[in-house]
């Protein structure tokens, strides 16, 4: 307990504790929609087209943060402007995917300073600094606010797309808006685990919240608090040993996400919402 | 295409028309691109009708109702509902759209879909009120879905699901309902209470309702109106005058029979399309020569 409170004394933990709680409420808010819209995929590709923006970046001596960002947000308009439709959305990722990974690869030969590239990779929450702290806390705070204001309309328009269109919600936008999100979340998302686990804080959190209840503000509630739980937790843990951050935070949601998956049914029979239906009214 | 043709004494009687019409075709023409759905639709229907579409698979049917939504603009003539020309997001409109079924594992309760109903269009990360909870709530009892208004949707019967269905596109209590294959995937029993709900509401409340189905039978006893689209041609009219072997030749352009069986109709036609006749005497047949 001493020595985490003489490690918080230093302040590039507490600003990777910031970062971690800014971070986790964007990306449990997102997940949720991550894990309803099937858009795993997507996440893959934003954040690994992050990785490139980001290399790109540092070879130009600019922020990686900021490449990162506007990495994820280029690609966030490409697969917005060429396929919304499910069916061709995966085929667009995929394109985009591999061909930004390839200007990574020529971007980091270029570069040729591996240790920034598996920092990339794998998140480094603990090198965050000041300046990148006040970035990453604007693009949380206009994603939130954003999120917010969408709310109720991308509700609508993922559980029931056909109802919310003749409804008059403008879901095509909305679907475009969501995405621009999703890359601000997953930019945010890589500062703390990576490119390669960025999974783990945006469809981990949305998962396990549906595993633990129907009610969907509920469920919103609780991937958010999953969400914080693995990355404040796996900040804390990581700031005790020589473990890093990321390897943490993928363990505490899975373990979070086994205990959803294998302790919620139970719950939920316990409440009487059993797997099978109740029988129809009269 | 009379509106006072000859009706069948045990058919529903016609409800008063003071009002302006629920919707008004005139020679309306819908496309996309260069595939014509339906051409030169021309037909009124009055406030608190209740209107069946009918015809095979393909035939324009869901267009119809995306046109009323104003998701599907005419390529040509005009078309009016309520008073007005179509506009998305028409809150005199509810819309129970053709059935998928919910995921299993979607965290959604009866009672969230019916919520959407009142405010999903609406930004922010709203809260309803009080008032709009018990407007939740008596559309849950309308439907008689209040018992199981909280279980996890993807949980419920094709049946209770489409209850929740109706009770969401009713909740904002709309002048015109638009239903799109409500019955299918539905057996007899759900398919026979779906259609009382729907014509139940239509007659207490003076609503009119637009019920797309590939089945007549289920709704003879309610329907006023019928409009049969195939391969871009029509006919409307009441079921008696539509659902004759003369009208139903000249729509498909071959020998057609409607027979009349123990109450129920059947159309036969030759043997232009596979297995409509005998095994599911429900189906309409398909055009000769049809394109899908």
């Amino acid at each position: 307990m001493d020595q985490l409170l003489h490690m918080l004394s230093y302040s590039f933990a507490q600003n990777a504790l910031i970062a971690g709680v800014l971070v986790a409420v964007v990306a449990g808010l997102v997940s949720r929609f991550v894990v309803a819209r099937n858009m795993s995929f997507a996440v893959h590709a934003l954040a690994e087209v992050g990785f490139t923006g980001s290399t790109g970046f540092i070879l130009l001596g600019l922020s990686p943060v900021l490449g990162l960002l506007s990495g994820s947000l280029l690609t966030a308009l490409f697969i917005g402007g060429l396929g919304l439709r499910i069916r061709e959305r995966d085929a667009v990722v995929g394109v985009v995917m591999a061909f930004g990974l390839g200007l990574g690869v020529l971007f980091i030969t270029l570069y040729a300073r591996y240790s920034t590239a598996i920092a990339i990779l794998f998140g480094a929450i603990t090198t965050v600094s000041r300046g990148d702290l006040m970035l990453l806390a604007a693009v949380a705070i206009v994603t939130i606010v954003g999120l917010g204001v969408m709310y109720r309309p991308l509700t609508f328009a993922t559980v029931d797309p056909i109802v919310a269109e003749a409804r008059g919600v403008p879901v095509r936008f909305i679907s475009i808006v969501f995405l621009l999100m999703l890359a601000a979340a997953v930019a945010e998302a890589v500062q703390v685990v990576g490119v390669l686990l960025i999974l783990t804080l945006l469809i981990t959190p949305g998962a396990t919240a549906e595993r633990l209840t129907s009610h969907p503000g509920f469920a919103t509630a609780a991937s958010i608090g999953v969400a914080l739980l693995a990355t404040v937790g796996g900040i804390l843990l990581a700031l005790l040993t020589t473990v890093p951050v990321s390897f943490y935070v993928t363990t505490i949601a899975f373990v979070c996400y086994l205990a959803a998956r294998f302790g919620g049914p139970a719950a939920e029979r316990l409440r009487g919402l059993g797997p099978t239906s109740p029988p129809p009214a009269a | 295409m009379s509106t006072d043709g000859a009706r069948r004494h045990d058919g529903p009687a016609l409800p008063a028309t003071d009002a302006e019409p629920a919707m008004c075709f005139d020679r309306a023409t819908l496309a996309y691109g260069d595939r014509v759905v339906w051409s030169e639709l021309s037909m009124t229907v009055p406030q608190g009708e209740f209107l069946a579409v009918l015809g095979p698979n393909g035939s324009g049917k869901t267009s119809l109702l995306r046109a009323l939504l104003g998701l599907a603009p005419l390529a040509g003539g005009s078309l009016d509902v309520l008073g007005g020309p179509p506009h998305r997001g028409n809150p005199d409109i509810g819309y129970v759209p053709q059935h998928g079924g919910f995921d299993r594992d979607v965290p959604l309760r009866g009672r969230d879909l019916v919520a959407l109903g009142v405010d999903g269009h609406r930004w922010g990360f709203g809260r309803l009120s009080r008032e709009d909870r018990a407007k939740v709530d008596s559309a849950l009892e309308d439907v008689e879905a209040r018992p199981y208004a909280d279980v996890p949707i993807g949980r419920l019967s094709g049946g209770e699901q489409q209850r929740l269905r109706i009770a969401q596109a009713l909740v904002g209590n709309p002048k015109l309902l638009l239903c799109d294959e409500p019955l299918a995937s539905l057996d007899m029993r759900y398919q026979q209470e779906i259609t009382d709900l729907i014509g139940g509401w239509s007659r207490e409340k003076g609503g009119t309702v637009v019920f797309v189905t590939h089945d007549v039978n289920p709704v003879l006893g309610f329907a006023h109106r019928v409009v049969f689209v195939v391969n871009g041609r029509w006919a409307a009219g009441s079921p008696d005058d539509v659902l004759t072997s003369e009208t139903m030749s000249g729509l498909y352009d071959a020998p057609v029979e409607v027979l009349r069986v123990r109450g129920r109709i059947v159309v036969v036609g030759e043997s232009s399309g596979a297995g409509f006749d005998i095994d599911e005497p429900h189906h309409f047949p398909e055009p000769v020569g049809a394109h899908h």
